[in-house]
Order: structure tokens, then sequence, then C-alpha cells
């Protein structure tokens, strides 16, 4: 069985979670014998690319090429295609008009290409996401006439396009994998041209598999897609990379509680404040640290700030690679206050450091962790709470160190990979 | 007769180094050497020794009508002495010409006077004993760190002894009144205030090379046209800058050196003007009125108030959290934690934290290091939660007030003792031993009450 799958990012240039389940899934899938994954992102990130699309390039046009990459570590080759969205130099006005006034929404019907095979693209005409994902869907079509594949698999709303464009283009069966939908992103004031793109890739799917059923309540209740299409299947955690093995030392005698994440709302990082404050004033031997950028980190600075904890409370900015362990080995506990959380995968990161975790109800990884402390996002009181009992009663958060190990060292994306091939297995 | 004073500021923070939350407690080394070394390099090649030469040719040729007055912050004497010595040098020959003061102000540069008194005069009389042994003068004029301002802090100065205060003439303040008149303290009438005429002040120290201003080229004979001008009665001009006005804010090529060349030139050619040192001002012209500050001024953004260290919830966080450290400092003698405080109380730091982007956002772009206030904000805190950890460590913790009055207890009791075997030396008994024991003990806090017991009944025993 070959799979036609339609990610928007991929290790090592990833910006969340995604890119990090897209890879352990294809991944998992490599140990499934007879499950070829042909990948497609559109960004190429790679400087020798530059040179040769310039070059096959000319004056207007762009080709798609193929590019296999040898993972060592795995049984089979992975067919990876970059689709550079962003190179074109120059698009005359005419063919210009014409692309822009394809009807992309209804599933690209019409456009040029060439007896080679190129095609034209205004890709990088426009700046914004809305556009590349528009384009991505155009080059989608082509990719799937030109392979040949039995099921089209596409990670969430930016490649929902692009998946119903290979469909119409090939007329194979289409699965969607909901990773987070716009509930999710917004805190409920949807955008609506996002939700809609959202609602027609989960219409034309033939399956839909959702990272909890947290994700898939939303699926269904907001978008109106009926339950049997919607399954769901829980994310893992690839074990801690050997070459992570040089950490920064402990140099703090301080117990840690660590926050880390994009700092959004979605996260819920005033939580984590607001709780932090109530823990500070009943102790002082700890030290809150909040690891991560995003959009509300200006604000959390000034909040933190203004609670006059700041010399108990850090900010790291943006963690990469090594440190983002070294941040896990220091942490005391972990904490991750999501508002709406369809999976969340960093926990589990944690848990694999042996540090206990602290999670929000409302996040999609809580329904299958047994030996994670769980509240709810909002309530601050709850949170405290457990952030002092773990703290100051140091048999509790080892034990849910030490289980809490064992039982996201059972999670494995073998195992998604086999249910996601069920899904398959349905629709074909 | 009008008086020219002319002083300048010279100070640079030593800039920290980009200090990660990792390096908490791991790296106790705060400082970005190769900046601080090539800030400090570069403003002593363009601004400091050029501009210096040119004060040193000015006072031989003028014999001792032109004079100037500089302050140098302690944290700037330290770099300078360990980066371009020969600014030292220059400046130790200016003040053997007698013909430039040096006057005093807060060693760190710091907030120190609106936070804790304390450290202030802690800071003026260290700062007081660099000037004496690094130039042989014992200052009488003080100026607070960006002429901070208010009669609270003038009188806390004038108790230290000081003759005379620069301050700001920012418009809340005089309101109708003119800066061009020696006024004094209204809490202390004996110390004098000296006003700075921020207008003739920035047209040289803000304007000189913009050449959109409507007075651009502005020339020394312009300048002097501008200060006949002033009122016939009005008696001092003050013109209060900093230091890096020459050659560094404007280019030595904008020709603001050929400016100052002139300067002197233009008004001493006039009699009806001189030039002289705060001090000097304040020994010859008698005071006009009290000035009275109630808030709090300075010299910098178009508010002349505090917003701009003080303005937001970030900047007053690291300050207040700066100066919670101030008891535990008290007790702390080790060298290295002693430097440390004083580098990280600069008002700099505070000032790379401000949000006030509006009206001199240009100007903190150009001064920080830091890309944005949250990152000034976050970099300042993790460095101060090591120095906080190390100064935890170093000095003992627990509440030094009991301590202290357990150990006056014991002193006690063992003088007491002393005393008994005196007594029985001298054959007489002491009778109510264990009675008064279990009070001693009892009464920690009451030790004056313990010490008269003590006393009365000794007297008794006597008998």
């Amino acid at each position: 069985m070959k799979v036609l799958m339609y990610g928007w990012e991929f290790p090592p240039h990833i910006s969340g979670g995604l890119g990090t389940a897209c890879y352990g899934i294809t991944r998992g899938m490599a140990t499934i014998p007879d499950l070829d994954v042909l990948f497609v992102v559109p960004k190429a990130f790679g400087d020798e690319d530059t040179s040769k699309v310039q070059g096959i390039i000319g004056a207007n046009d762009i080709s798609i090429y193929n590019k296999k990459i040898r993972y060592s570590h795995m049984s089979k080759q992975l067919d990876y295609i970059e689709v550079d969205s962003k190179l074109v130099p120059y698009v005359d006005p005419d063919d210009y008009y014409k692309l822009r006034s394809l009807n992309v929404g209804d599933g690209y019907k019409y456009f040029q290409t060439d007896e080679k095979g190129r095609f034209h693209f205004s890709g990088g005409y426009g700046a914004t996401l809305l556009e590349e994902i528009r384009n991505y869907a155009v080059v989608g079509n082509i990719i799937a006439q030109e392979n040949s594949f039995d099921i089209i698999h596409a990670h969430d709303w930016l490649t929902y396009p692009a998946g119903i464009a290979a469909k119409e283009a090939s007329g194979k069966p289409l699965v969607i994998h909901v990773h987070a939908t716009d509930f999710d992103r917004s805190g409920g004031s949807v955008n609506p041209v996002v939700y809609d793109i959202e609602k027609r890739g989960m219409e034309a799917a033939d399956k839909i598999i959702a990272v909890s059923n947290l994700t898939r309540n939303t699926v269904i209740e907001k978008y109106g897609i009926p339950a049997d299409k919607v399954v769901t299947v829980y994310n893992a955690v690839d074990p801690i990379k050997s070459e992570f093995n040089h950490f920064s030392p402990k140099g703090i005698d301080e117990k840690i509680v660590t926050f880390l994440g994009r700092i959004t709302m979605q996260k819920g990082p005033e939580y984590f404040i607001e709780a932090a404050y109530k823990v500070l004033q009943k102790m002082d031997n700890v030290r809150f640290v909040m690891a991560g950028s995003g959009d509300m980190m200006e604000k959390m600075v000034r909040r933190a700030a203004s609670l006059k904890i700041m010399d108990k409370f850090s900010f790291t900015g943006f963690l990469r690679g090594q440190d983002v362990y070294s941040m896990l080995r220091m942490s005391d506990l972990y904490v991750m206050p999501s508002v709406s959380e369809p999976f969340g995968i960093s926990p589990l990161e944690a848990m694999q450091s042996n540090v206990p975790v602290l999670i929000s109800y409302q996040s999609g990884v809580a329904e299958i962790l047994t030996y994670a402390i769980k509240t709810d996002f909002w309530d601050i009181d709850a949170m405290a709470d457990a952030m002092y009992g773990v703290l100051n009663y140091p048999s509790l958060g080892k034990m849910f160190a030490k289980y809490g190990k064992e039982e996201v060292d059972s999670l494995k994306w073998e195992n998604s990979a086999k249910q996601i091939k069920k899904v398959y297995d349905s629709v074909l | 007769m009008k008086n020219i004073c002319l002083y300048f500021q010279l100070h640079q923070p030593v800039k920290l180094r980009r200090y990660r939350f990792f390096d908490i407690g791991n790296d106790h080394y705060y400082y970005d050497d190769y900046a601080n070394e090539s800030n400090i390099n570069k403003l002593a090649h363009t601004c400091y020794l050029p501009a210096n030469k040119v004060i040193a040719e000015l006072i031989k040729k003028y014999k001792g009508k032109f004079q100037v007055a500089f302050s140098i912050s302690g944290t700037m004497i330290d770099q300078l002495k360990i980066y371009a010595p020969e600014v030292i040098d220059s400046f130790k020959a200016l003040a053997a010409t007698k013909n430039v003061e040096f006057i005093a102000e807060t060693s760190a540069h710091s907030l120190a006077s609106v936070r804790n008194i304390d450290e202030f005069k802690r800071q003026i009389s260290h700062q007081v004993k660099t000037i004496e042994d690094t130039f042989g003068q014992v200052p009488v004029v003080f100026r607070n760190t960006e002429l901070i301002y208010s009669d609270g802090i003038g009188e806390v100065v004038a108790q230290m002894g000081f003759k005379a205060m620069l301050s700001e003439g920012a418009k809340q303040t005089l309101g109708w009144k003119s800066a061009n008149y020696m006024y004094c303290n209204s809490i202390e009438p004996r110390m004098k205030v000296l006003v700075r005429n921020y207008h003739m002040s920035d047209d040289i120290a803000l304007r000189f090379s913009n050449q959109s201003w409507s007075e651009w080229p502005l020339t020394a004979q312009k300048f002097k046209s501008w200060a006949d001008g002033i009122g016939g009665n009005e008696e001092l001009v003050n013109l209060f800058m900093n230091y890096e006005t020459f050659g560094a804010v404007h280019s030595q090529e904008s020709g603001i050196l050929e400016f100052l060349r002139a300067l002197p030139e233009v008004f001493l050619t006039d009699e009806n003007y001189a030039f002289v040192t705060p001090s000097k001002a304040a020994q010859k012209l008698q005071s006009v009125s009290a000035l009275h500050v109630s808030g709090t001024t300075s010299w910098v953004d178009e508010e002349r108030d505090l917003t701009a260290w003080l303005g937001n919830e970030m900047q007053n966080e690291a300050v207040d959290k700066l100066y919670a450290l101030a008891p535990l400092m008290e007790r702390c003698t080790d060298e290295q934690l002693i430097k440390d405080w004083q580098y990280l109380q600069a008002s700099d730091h505070f000032y790379y934290m401000g949000t006030k982007f509006f009206a001199n956002g240009a100007n903190r772009a150009y001064t920080s290091p830091y890309p944005t206030p949250y990152e000034a904000f976050i970099n300042y805190m993790n460095v101060l939660s090591d120095f906080a950890e190390r100064l935890k460590k170093a000095v003992p913790s627990g509440n030094s007030e009991v301590e202290a009055l357990k150990e006056q207890n014991s002193q006690l009791q063992s003088q007491v003792s002393n005393l008994e075997k005196q007594l029985v030396k001298a054959g007489v008994e002491p009778k109510p031993t264990t009675r008064r024991r279990t009070t001693t003990a009892k009464s920690a806090e009451g030790k004056t009450t313990t010490t008269k017991k003590t006393t009365t009944r000794k007297k008794k025993n006597e008998e």
C-alpha cells in the first residue's frame, strides 16, 4: 500500500507539535510491511535546493522535483517531495490573472501544464498563508497525477485543500488527520475562513482521524460530521535521542516548576503565573520557569512583574534541542495548563525525563495518562495545591515520576501507525 | 554680569552579557567585556581625549578665566582605569590646573536616592573618597544620578555637608520662575541649588548637529546672542550636559569641538560674562528664593521625571527586588559581591526596560543593547536571581535582629556572672540567683529592663 501524505512541516524545521507528530507517524509506518509513504511539504529549507530550483525555473515556472532521503534507522525509504512555493521570481500578469481566476475552493479543475509536467505557479506572489495554502493545493493536484498511490492522508487544515485536490485528481480515498481545530487555536472565536477550509476538508474526507476524544467531539459537534466517520488515534512519543546527553548542570538549590511551550492563549500561560503566585505565598524555595516564546510573552512578563514574583520566576525564551532536555531534567514538576489542547506531546517528553506532570483536563493527552495530576485549566487553586503537594511531599513526585515513565514508555508510534493502517483498510 | 556655568557628566554602565536561565547558579560573571571595552575605547578616542585636549588648551589660553566642572561616576572611573587609563591621566592633568572642579554623585549612578537613603549616603561617601583619591579634590557640590532632585533628596545632601546641588529646570517646578538665578533648598536653605537651563543646554547637547533644526548651524556668536537676550538681572546660565556631546552625540565633523573652542572667546571678550564652576557660583551668588520641588524631577525625557526608570511594572519590580537585597548587603564583606552590587544598581539597566517608546524611543533604541525592553528585563532578572543566591550564601541567613539580640543577651549574662564572681570574692552571697536567671532568659527582647534590674540589685548587694 502506498500513501500520499501531505504535511506542512517536517523535522528539523518545525515550529510546533504538528511536525513532530507527522515525523512520528511516518516513522511508525515504516515498521509496517508493504506500507510506503510519499511525504509532501510546501517549504524547502535546504540550501542546495535553492540553487537547483533557480536553475530550473527559467522565466516564470517552477518544477516539482523528487528527492530521496535515506533515514538510516528506517527499514525503507521515504519519498520526500519538496514543493517550494516561495521561489517564483516573476509571474507575468496574464498568467497571474489566469491563476487568480481559478476557482480554487472547488477543487482545481483547470490548470495548465506544459509537456514536461511543469506548470505555471504564482505561489511566491502572495505572502499570506491562505494564498500559500491554495498554491499548495494546486501543486497537490499535480503531484497526485504524477504519482501512483492507494490512499491520501492530509495533516491539519493547511493541507486539507491539497488533500481534496489530490482526491479529485486521482479518485483515491482521502483520510484527514485532525491535530487541532481552530476552536483550540482561537479559544472559541474561530476564523470563518479557516473554519470553512476545515469543514470542507472534513466533509470531503472518507475518514477522519482525531488525535483525542476531545478533538473527536469537537469535529462531531462543531463541524457537524457523522460520528462513525471520526476515529480517535492517539499520538505517541519518540524515545529521547541519545545525542542529547550533555546537560547543563542545575546550579540552583531551589525546586523548579516548568511551563514549556508556546506562550499563546491556547496554552494557558496566565493560569500558570497565577498558580505560581499562590504557591509563592506559601513557600520560598521554588523557582517557576516559563520556557518558550509566543505572542503572549510580553503580557506574561508584565503580569509576573506586577505580581512582584520576578525574583522567583524566570523566562528563558525559545528553547530547542539540547536545552529542552536540560530544562526538563532540572524540573521538579512540569505543568501544561492548556485551555484547549487536542493532544499535547510535550508532557510525554517530560515524563520520559522522569518529571512528574500536571496537565489540564482540557488536553487530549489527559485521556490516556493515568500517572499525571489533572486539574481544570481555570482552577488555579487546585493547580497551586497540586504544585505545593508535589514540591513538599517528595514521595508524591517520586511516585508520579516512576510510574509515569513506565506509562509513557508504553506509548509507541508503531501502535499509532497500526491503528492508522486499520483506518486505511476500512476505506479501501 | 552673567555667569556661565559649564558642567559635564561622564557615565557608562557596565553592560551585562546575555545571561541565560541556565547560567543561574553556574556562572557568576555578568558582564559583556567586549562590548564594555569597545564602548569605552570608542568614547575615549572620539570624545573624552579630544575634548579634554581642547579644554586644557582653553584653560591655558585664558589663564583661569575659563573654568568647567565634571562629574565622573564611580562605575565610569572603574571602567576608565581598566580600559582607558590615559583618560584618567588627562583628567588628572586638568585637575592640576585648579580651573576644573569635580563634583560628587552616587558612585553607582544609581536610583538609591528614591529607594534607599542609607545606600544613597553610602554611595556618596564612597564617591567623595574616590574623587579625592583620584583627582586630589574634595567635592563640595553634589549632583544626583540623571539630575534627580526633590526637596527631600536635597535635604539629605545638605545634611551631608554639601554647599550646593544641581537640578533640572523642569517646567513643573519652576513654573513662571527663571532658571537663570541661584536658588536654595526649601528645607535646608543653606544649601544652594543650581537649576539647569535646559533650552540652552539642549541647544548644544541635543540639537547642535541637527540639520533640520531652524537654527542650524549653531555658532558661538549666535549662542552668545541668545545669552544676551536673557533679562538683565538674571545672573547665571547653567549649561549642564553629558560629556559625550563633544564627539560622540555630535561627531567631530559637525564642528562641535570648534564650537567649544570658540565659546570662551566670544563670552570673555564681553565684560558682562564670566565662567564659573558650581562651587564658585554658590560662593559668589545669593539665592533669590527657595526652590520647592515636592515631586521628583530629572533631566531625562520630555516629562523630566522618574518614568524613564520607574515607568512600568517591570522597572518597578526590578528596582524593588534589587533594593530588597540592601539589608543583606549591609552585612556582606565579599569584594566581588560588593562590586556586582554597585554595577547592578546603574540606572541604565532600568532605562533599557522602559516602554515609553514614543517620545525618546529612537534614543533608547540607540543606547540599549537589547532588542526589546522585555529582553532587557528578563536578562537583568536572571542576573539578579544569581546574585541574590550568591548573596544569601555569603551572608548567613536567619533573622538578623533576633540573632543580634540573643548575642547581646548572652554578653549581658556573662557580665552578670563576672560581677557575681567578684561579689563572691568580696565575700557577699548573691541570693536570688536562680530566680533572676530565669527572668533573664525569658526576656530576650527586654534587655534594658534586665540590665536595670541587675544594676539595682548590684547596688543593693554592695550596700
